[in-house]
C-alpha cells in the first residue's frame, strides 16, 4: 500500500560537485575518533582510559542521564587519545584501530520484543541512531513514539543518493524495519515507486514528491502525521536503518557506509566506503581556503580542515571561503556567476537557456544584515503547514505559548534551513528556531 | 570613500574615527559587496540582498516618474498656453522636480545616517524608496522647506523611532504626505497648486490659472462638469491631467506594477484586491446614486492606482499573510472609494485608506492567523 504526497513549494539549490555514482575509494585511515558533540544535549560519562583496548561496537562512554545509552567504538584497537575542550568538555576520544578487525559478539537473530530489541540497540551502541521529534534530540528509552519514520531519500544539496549507497542493503533496511515494527508503526517516504525501497514490507510506504525540502522527514511527518503537544515521533536515517539491520542479521556493529564527497572544490566528486570517525583529510585532498562542511550546505556542520566524520553524516560538501568582494555587486545587471532565486536577478533566464546550470557557490553572505522585510520568500520554500515568519518572530521573542501554536513541535532547523538561504535580510533563521528550541527543552524539562 | 583609502586602524574597532563606521560601512558597501561569510545557518546565501530589492522598486518608479516630469511641462505649456515642443517641457519638469528630489534625498538620508550612527548599526536601504517616492506624490510646486520638513518629521517619528526599516507601522512616504496636507491645506490641495509656472521667465507677474484635477473637478460637478473639462477617460488613462507627479499616467504605473510583480518584490494579491474593492464601491455608488462616474474612473483618477501599486504594497506596512494581503488590499480599495463618495470636504481617500489600513494590517494578520491555528490543530487532533 503507498500514498502519494505532492509538494509544490520548495527550491532545489543548483549547486556544482554532485558526486559521480562510483566509490572511488575506501578510507581506513588507522585511526578513528567518536564524538560527543554529534549528539545535541548529551552530556557524556567516559568509560575508557587512554591505552584501553576496545572491540568494534564495545563500549567507549555513555550518557550520564541515562547510563543505559551506550556509544560505542566503530572500530577494535586501542584508546590513543583523550580530548578536551574548555572547562574539559569532552570533544572526541581517538581509537588506534587493529589490522584486521575484531567485533564484539551480540545475538545475531530477529529479536521477538520490542524490549529485546531495545536492549540490543542500547547496548550495540545504535540507540542514539533514533531521534525523537519534536526538538531532534535522541530518543527516550522509556518512552513510546506514536510513529517511526525513516525518509529513503534526501533533497538536500547534492545529497547522497541513496538508491546508489543503500539500494543493495535493503534486506539489512528489511531487518531493520521488522524490528522497529515491535516499538510503533513504521512509516517509509520514498521518492517514487520504482525506488529499491518503495518494497520494503511491514512498514506503510509513502512516496513523497517535491522539491527540497521534500525528502526532510520532518516535512514528511508534518503532511502524513503531525505532531501534536505531548505527542512524540521517532525518526531514523536509512543509513542507520541499514546498520541497525546488519547488526540483527551479523550480530556486528559495522557502521560502514559509503560517503558523498561534493561540493565545487571536491577534487574528485564521488564516493568513498569508510567509518564515522575517519579524518575528514582522509576522505578528500583538501585544497587551500576551503569550508568543509559535515553534511550538505545548508543544515551542515563547518568541521574544518581537522575533524572527523560525524555519526550522522554521510556527505562531505567542499565550498570556497568567499571572502572576495564584488564592486557594485547589487547594482549590477547580471551577475551570472552567482545564482538567486529571487526574480530580480536573471537567474531564471539561465535556467530557461541552459537547463541544468549549476554554480560554484562560495560562503559570501552577499549582503548584509537587516530587519525581516520580505515575508513571502519564506513562505514559498516551506512546504509544511505554518507561518515561517510568525514562528521565527515567536522564537526571537522566546515566546513559548506561541512557538507551540505556530508549530515549534514539527520543525528543526533543518526544515526551514531554506529560509536561510532565500532571505533577503540575512537573517540566521535555522540558528532562531533552534535557539527557539533550546528554550523549549529548557523550559518543558 | 571605499576602504582602501581609509588607513587602517582609524575607522576600525578602537581606531579614532569608529564612531563614523556605520557612514563609511554604508559607503563601502554600497561600491562593493561586503566579504562577510556565512557563520551560522546555510553555508551558502542567494545572491539576494535588501540593496537589490529596494533598487528595483526604484526601477519600476522611473517609468511613472519619467512620464510625471513631461508631465509637469505639459500642464504648464497647457495652462498658460506657452505652445512647448516635448523637449522643452520634460526639461522644464527635469528642472522642477530635481530640486524636490535633492532635498528630499539629503534630509532623509542625513537623519537616517545620524539615527544608524546612533545606534552603531549599518545604514538601511529603505530610504532609496521612500526618498525616491515623496518627490511624486506631492504637488510640484510644494515649498522646499515643508518638503524638507515632511521628511523630517517622517523619518524621525515613523520610522527611527520604531527602529529603522522593517519596524515601522505606517508607509513613511504616506505619512511625509499627510504631514503636508494636514499642516499646509493651502499648498496640498485646491486648484491652484497642480500646475508649476515658477521658473518661466515669461510668466512672471502672470496670475496663476487655476488647474483643478478631474478627480476634484467630478467630486464637484460630476460628469458634466469633467467633460466641460475636457478632460476624457483616456486622458486620465494616459495621464495628461493635472496632478501630483507621479500619479496620472496610469500606463507608467502599470509597467512599474509589471516589475514589481514579475519580481515578486511586491504582491499582486495587494494590487488586484484593492482594484476589486475599489471596482466594487464605486459601482455600489454609481447604482445607488452617490456618483455619476462609472465605476472603472475610480481606477484612473487621482491616486488611487498609484497607492495601490507602490505604497500599499510595502512589504513591512503591509498584511503579512497570504490571505491577510488579499484582505488588506480589498479594504484599501474599498475605503479609498468611499472616501471619494460620501466625504463632502475631501475628495482623494487613497492616503488615508492605506494609512488606516497600515494600522490595521497586524489586526488582520492575527485574525488570520488565530483562524489558521484552529483549523491546524483540528485537522492534526482528526489525523
Amino acid at each position: 500500500m503507498s500514498n502519494h504526497l505532492e509538494l509544490k513549494k520548495g527550491l532545489d539549490i543548483p549547486l556544482g560537485g554532485a558526486a559521480a555514482l562510483k566509490v572511488h575509494k575506501t578510507v581506513k585511515s588507522g585511526t578513528i575518533a567518536l564524538k560527543p558533540t554529534d549528539f545535541k544535549g548529551l552530556v557524556p560519562r567516559l568509560l575508557v582510559k587512554e591505552g584501553d583496548a576496545v572491540l568494534a561496537g564495545s563500549p567507549v562512554y555513555a550518557s550520564k542521564t541515562d547510563e543505559r545509552i551506550l556509544f560505542t567504538s566503530p572500530v577494535s584497537g586501542v584508546v590513543e587519545k583523550i580530548i578536551r575542550g574548555e572547562k574539559r568538555k569532552l570533544l572526541a576520544i581517538t581509537v588506534k584501530a587493529d589490522d584486521v578487525q575484531k567485533y564484539a559478539d551480540f545475538p545475531a537473530q530477529a529479536p521477538a520484543s520490542a524490549d529485546e530489541f531495545k536492549n540490543l540497540l542500547l547496548n550495540s551502541g545504535l540507540w542514539p541512531c533514533l531521534v525523537q521529534r519534536p526538538y531532534g534530540v535522541m530518543a527516550n528509552p522509556d518512552s513510546s513514539p506514536k510513529a517511526i519514520f525513516i525518509s529513503a531519500f534526501s533533497t538536500a544539496p547534492l545529497a547522497p543518493d541513496t538508491e546508489f549507497t543503500l539500494g543493495d542493503r535493503t534486506k539489512e533496511i528489511q531487518a531493520a524495519v521488522n524490528a522497529l515494527a515491535h516499538l510503533a508503526p513504521v512509516h517509509i517516504s520514498v521518492k517514487e515507486e520504482k525506488s529499491a525501497f518503495a518494497k520494503l514490507e511491514n512498514a506503510t510506504i509513502h512516496v513523497v514528491k517535491g522539491k527540497h525540502p521534500a525528502g526532510n522527514v520532518g516535512v514528511q511527518i508534518s503532511h502524513i502525521s503531525p505532531i501534536l503537544k505531548g505527542q512524540t515521533v521517532w525518526t531514523v536515517s536509512l543509513m542507520h536503518a541499514a546498520a541497525i539491520g546488519r547488526l540483527i542479521l551479523t550480530g556486528k556493529v559495522d557502521m560502514s557506509r559509503k560517503v558523498a564527497v561534493t561540493g565545487p572544490l571536491a577534487p574528485t566528486a564521488a564516493y568513498v566506503e569508510t567509518l564515522p570517525g575517519e579524518p575528514v583529510a582522509e576522505l578528500a585532498a583538501i585544497p587551500r581556503e576551503v569550508r568543509v562542511i559535515g553534511g550538505d550546505v545548508l543544515s551542515g556542520e563547518n568541521l574544518g580542515r581537522e575533524n572527523w566524520l560525524g555519526f550522522f553524516q554521510d556527505q562531505i560538501t567542499l565550498v570556497n571561503e568567499g571572502t572576495e568582494r564584488e564592486i557594485l555587486g547589487w547594482a549590477k545587471p547580471f551577475r551570472f556567476n552567482l545564482h538567486s532565486s529571487s526574480m530580480c536577478y536573471f537567474s531564471w533566464l539561465q535556467k530557461m537557456f541552459v537547463p541544468g546550470k549549476t554554480f560554484d557557490m562560495d560562503t559570501n553572505l552577499h549582503g548584509g544584515p537587516r530587519a525581516f522585510v520580505e515575508t513571502k520568500c519564506f513562505e514559498d520554500v516551506t512546504p509544511m503547514d505554518i507561518f515561517p515568519i510568525y514562528l521565527i518572530k515567536a522564537c526571537l521573542a522566546g515566546d513559548i505559548d506561541k512557538m507551540e501554536k505556530f508549530g515549534i513541535y514539527e520543525v528543526l532547523p533543518e526544515d526551514l534551513a531554506l529560509c536561510d538561504y532565500v532571505d533577503p535580510s540575512k537573517n540566521d533563521i535555522q540558528a532562531i528556531i533552534q535557539g527557539g528550541i533550546d528554550l523549549m527543552i529548557k523550559e518543558m524539562a | 570613500m571605499a576602504d582602501e583609502n581609509v588607513k587602517p586602524g582609524l575607522f576600525e574597532k578602537g581606531g579614532k574615527l569608529y564612531w563614523l563606521h556605520s557612514s563609511i560601512d554604508a559607503f563601502d558597501t554600497f561600491l562593493r559587496v561586503p566579504g562577510t561569510v556565512t557563520r551560522k545557518g546555510a553555508h551558502v546565501r542567494d545572491a539576494i540582498d535588501l540593496k537589490r530589492v529596494m533598487i528595483m522598486v526604484v526601477i519600476a518608479l522611473v517609468p511613472a516618474a519619467l512620464f510625471g516630469m513631461y508631465n509637469v511641462g505639459l500642464q504648464t505649456s497647457l495652462t498658460y498656453g506657452l505652445g512647448w515642443g516635448f523637449f522643452q517641457m520634460f526639461w522644464y519638469g527635469l528642472l522642477r522636480m530635481l530640486p524636490l528630489f535633492v532635498v528630499s534625498y539629503v534630509v532623509g538620508l542625513a537623519i537616517e545616517f545620524g539615527s544608524a550612527q546612533i545606534r552603531g548599526e549599518e545604514v538601511n536601504e529603505g530610504y532609496l524608496v521612500t526618498g525616491f517616492l515623496i518627490p511624486l506624490i506631492v504637488p510640484v510646486d510644494v515649498p522646499l522647506w515643508m518638503l524638507a520638513l515632511a521628511v523630517a518629521f517622517s523619518v524621525i517619528f515613523v520610522k527611527e523611532v520604531f527602529g529603522g526599516t522593517g519596524m515601522n507601522i505606517w508607509n513613511p512616504a504616506l505619512v511625509a504626505r499627510a504631514f503636508l496636507f494636514f499642516s499646509y491645506p493651502s499648498s496640498m490641495s485646491g486648484s491652484s497648486v497642480w500646475v508649476s509656472k515658477t521658473w518661466v521667465p515669461a510668466l512672471k507677474g502672470v496670475d496663476a490659472v487655476s488647474a483643478a484635477t478631474p478627480l476634484a473637478i467630478a467630486h464637484d460637478g460630476g460628469m458634466a462638469a469633467l467633460s466641460d473639462a475636457g478632460y476624457s477617460f483616456w486622458d486620465m488613462f494616459w495621464g495628461f491631467i493635472p496632478g501630483s507627479t507621479g500619479e496620472t499616467c496610469v500606463v507608467a504605473i502599470l509597467l512599474g506594477a509589471f516589475i514589481l510583480v514579475w519580481t515578486g518584490v511586491a504582491s499582486w494579491k495587494i494590487m488586484v484586491s484593492s482594484v476589486a474593492g475599489a471596482l466594487l464601491v464605486g459601482w455600489l455608488g454609481n447604482i445607488g446614486g452617490a456618483t455619476e462616474l462609472p465605476c472603472y474612473y475610480q481606477l484612473v483618477m487621482g491616486g488611487f492606482l498609484f497607492g495601490s501599486v507602490f505604497m500599499a504594497t510595502d512589504p513591512v506596512t503591509a498584511a503579512q499573510t497570504e490571505t491577510g494581503k488579499w484582505i488588506y488590499g480589498f479594504l484599501i480599495g474599498a475605503l479609498a472609494v468611499v472616501v471619494r463618495l460620501w466625504n463632502p470636504g475631501y475628495m482623494e481617500g487613497m492616503m488615508l485608506a492605506i494609512l488606516l489600513m497600515n494600522t490595521f494590517a497586524p489586526l488582520i494578520d492575527h485574525c488570520v492567523v488565530t483562524a489558521h491555528i484552529n483549523r491546524r490543530l483540528k485537522k492534526a487532533q482528526k489525523a
